[in-house]
């Protein structure tokens, strides 16, 4: 197919080093109206230096709310190849693992019904494929569920829980991400396909503190491995990564954010009632040092991206919890806090605002959670608590 | 309580706020729970069936909210 579209303004893009959209949707055009025109529609945006995209109306498939985002143009006679161009949100497998046939099949199901171009595991997590007609909804999730595939979420539901790989691949792993993720996902199937929030909820399950997902800056639920107890210490192998040639008082001493480890050359220790578990000196000193053998999960709450008020980081509810099947103690906690957001929180109002709004202390009271001294907002900084007149004995 | 009958609640209380408030799935589930005196777990469940035979349909417009379906 030859392009339809001039499109010197995004030609621009394809000239730097890195790559491309432009030159992704170039590509799909060779056999996608939709690309084509999205090309065309795109340009004229740049020209004219306004969007040409129109928010959705009612899309969706039949009996979910979520999944689907609906996208039209604002001149479809201009550009009837991108008249409609929703978005399909599918759910990935936890810790993103695929064999090339399940990557086929959606691609397969894609190019049939879509504009070829898909985005895999953007900010959200999901599958995103991208741009397709109205009337293509229902025979895409026919096809896409009859081969075990599912929708994501979308507007305000549980979003798709994500993780990092976890315990496939990872040996910092202290808890099984995966299982955790996949459980969330089939224990929260309603929530997720029929939006019953005030806004959206997101859950990611990180191994360890290390957070390869990102958790704690971008999940209304962070969920992050670690440990009671002694980190573990292989003294000889301390010794080896010093002969090494690794400045241990500068690369591990000197990094650890709560001063907790002491080094004179011959013997390593770690002051643990200190360490705040940052995963620093094991990540850097792998074969000397292992988490303690106790393992279950940090429970964090409130991060979100800037929209209705600025971006939140989480912060520790629950400073360790064990994490086994069936894992009734994290469902119960997270009933607990939807049931007290859905009856305070106002429209577009994430976790985290409503808890700055009305006060960590009536958060903590109402969900019946202690106060611990784990929980502040910043590292080093405000303690998040603060005593009422009313819980002081006298 | 006869799930039928619970539908046709359910339906209705949407019907008539129309045009009024849009009604979002928790409003449903508590205003009918509490005036019939049942789990909202049962109002979840008739509500899940309207959706899934199309007679309401969720929408979004800002926040997520359940309606009837467009006449076309
Ligand atoms: C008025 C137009 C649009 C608005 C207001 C809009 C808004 C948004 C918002 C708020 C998100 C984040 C959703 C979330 O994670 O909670 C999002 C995600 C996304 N949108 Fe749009 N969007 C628009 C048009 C489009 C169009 C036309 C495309 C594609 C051509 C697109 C592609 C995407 C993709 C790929 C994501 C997922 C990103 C990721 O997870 O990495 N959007 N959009
Ligand atoms: C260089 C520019 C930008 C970058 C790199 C960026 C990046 C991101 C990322 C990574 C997320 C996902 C956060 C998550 O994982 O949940 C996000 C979410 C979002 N972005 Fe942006 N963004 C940009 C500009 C904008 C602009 C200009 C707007 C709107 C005017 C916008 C609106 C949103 C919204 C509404 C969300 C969803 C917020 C949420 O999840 O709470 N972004 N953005
Ligand atoms: S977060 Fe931890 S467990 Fe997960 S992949 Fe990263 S280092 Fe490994
Ligand atoms: S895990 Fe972090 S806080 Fe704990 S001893 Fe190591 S570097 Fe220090």
């Amino acid at each position: 197919m030859s392009m339809k579209h001039q499109t010197p303004l995004l030609d621009e893009l394809e000239k730097g080093t890195f790559p491309s959209f432009v030159k992704e949707i170039k590509r799909a055009a060779e056999h996608s109206d939709y690309a084509q025109d999205l090309l065309g529609l795109l340009e004229l945006s740049y020209k004219e230096k306004v969007t040409h995209w129109k928010h959705g109306g009612i899309v969706g498939v039949r009996g979910y709310g979520a999944g689907v985002i609906g996208r039209y143009s604002d001149i479809p006679d201009q550009f009837p190849g991108v008249a409609h161009f929703h978005t399909v949100r599918v759910n990935q497998p936890s810790g993103f693992f695929y064999t090339t046939k399940a990557l086929r099949e959606i691609c397969e199901v894609w190019d049939k019904y879509g504009s070829g171009l898909t985005n895999m595991h953007g900010s959200t997590g999901d599958i995103i494929l991208l741009g397709t007609k109205t009337e293509n909804l229902e025979p895409i999730f026919a096809e896409l569920s009859s081969k075990g595939w599912d929708l994501g979420g979308s507007g305000s539901a549980v979003r798709t829980p994500s993780c990092c790989l976890g315990a496939a691949r990872c040996e910092w792993a202290n808890i099984d991400a995966m299982s955790i993720t996949n459980e969330i996902t089939q224990h929260y199937q309603d929530e997720m396909h029929r939006p019953a929030f005030p806004y959206k909820f997101k859950f990611k399950v990180a191994g360890c503190a290390v957070d390869c997902i990102a958790s704690i800056a971008r999940a209304d639920m962070s969920i992050i491995g670690t440990w009671r107890g002694d980190i573990r210490i292989d003294q000889g192998e301390v010794k080896n990564y010093a002969q090494g040639g690794m400045d241990i008082q500068k690369e591990i001493v000197d990094m650890c954010p709560t001063e907790c480890i002491s080094w004179d050359g011959s013997e390593f220790k770690i002051d643990n009632e200190d360490c705040s578990r940052c995963m620093h000196c094991i990540a850097k000193m792998t074969k000397a040092l292992r988490p303690g053998t106790e393992k279950g999960a940090t429970i964090l709450l409130g991060s979100k991206a800037p929209i209705v008020t600025g971006a939140l980081m989480s912060w520790v509810i629950v400073p360790f919890m064990k994490m086994e099947p069936p894992y009734t103690e994290l469902f119960e906690l997270v009933d607990k806090i939807w049931e007290w957001w859905d009856e305070y929180g106002k429209n577009r109002e994430r976790i985290g605002e409503l808890i700055e709004r009305l006060s960590f202390t009536t958060f903590l009271k109402e969900v019946g959670l202690k106060p611990q001294p784990a929980m502040v907002k910043e590292p080093r900084r405000d303690p998040f608590f603060f005593w009422s007149e009313e819980d002081i004995e006298k | 309580m006869e799930k039928e009958e619970l539908k046709k609640i359910i339906y209705q209380l949407v019907e008539k706020s129309t045009g009024k408030k849009k009604l979002k799935q928790s409003d449903i589930l508590k205003k009918v729970a509490a005036d019939q005196g049942i789990d909202k777990s049962e109002v979840k469940a008739a509500l899940r069936e309207l959706m899934d035979a199309g007679e309401l349909i969720f929408t979004y417009f800002g926040g997520s909210f359940v309606e009837i379906p467009p006449k076309e």
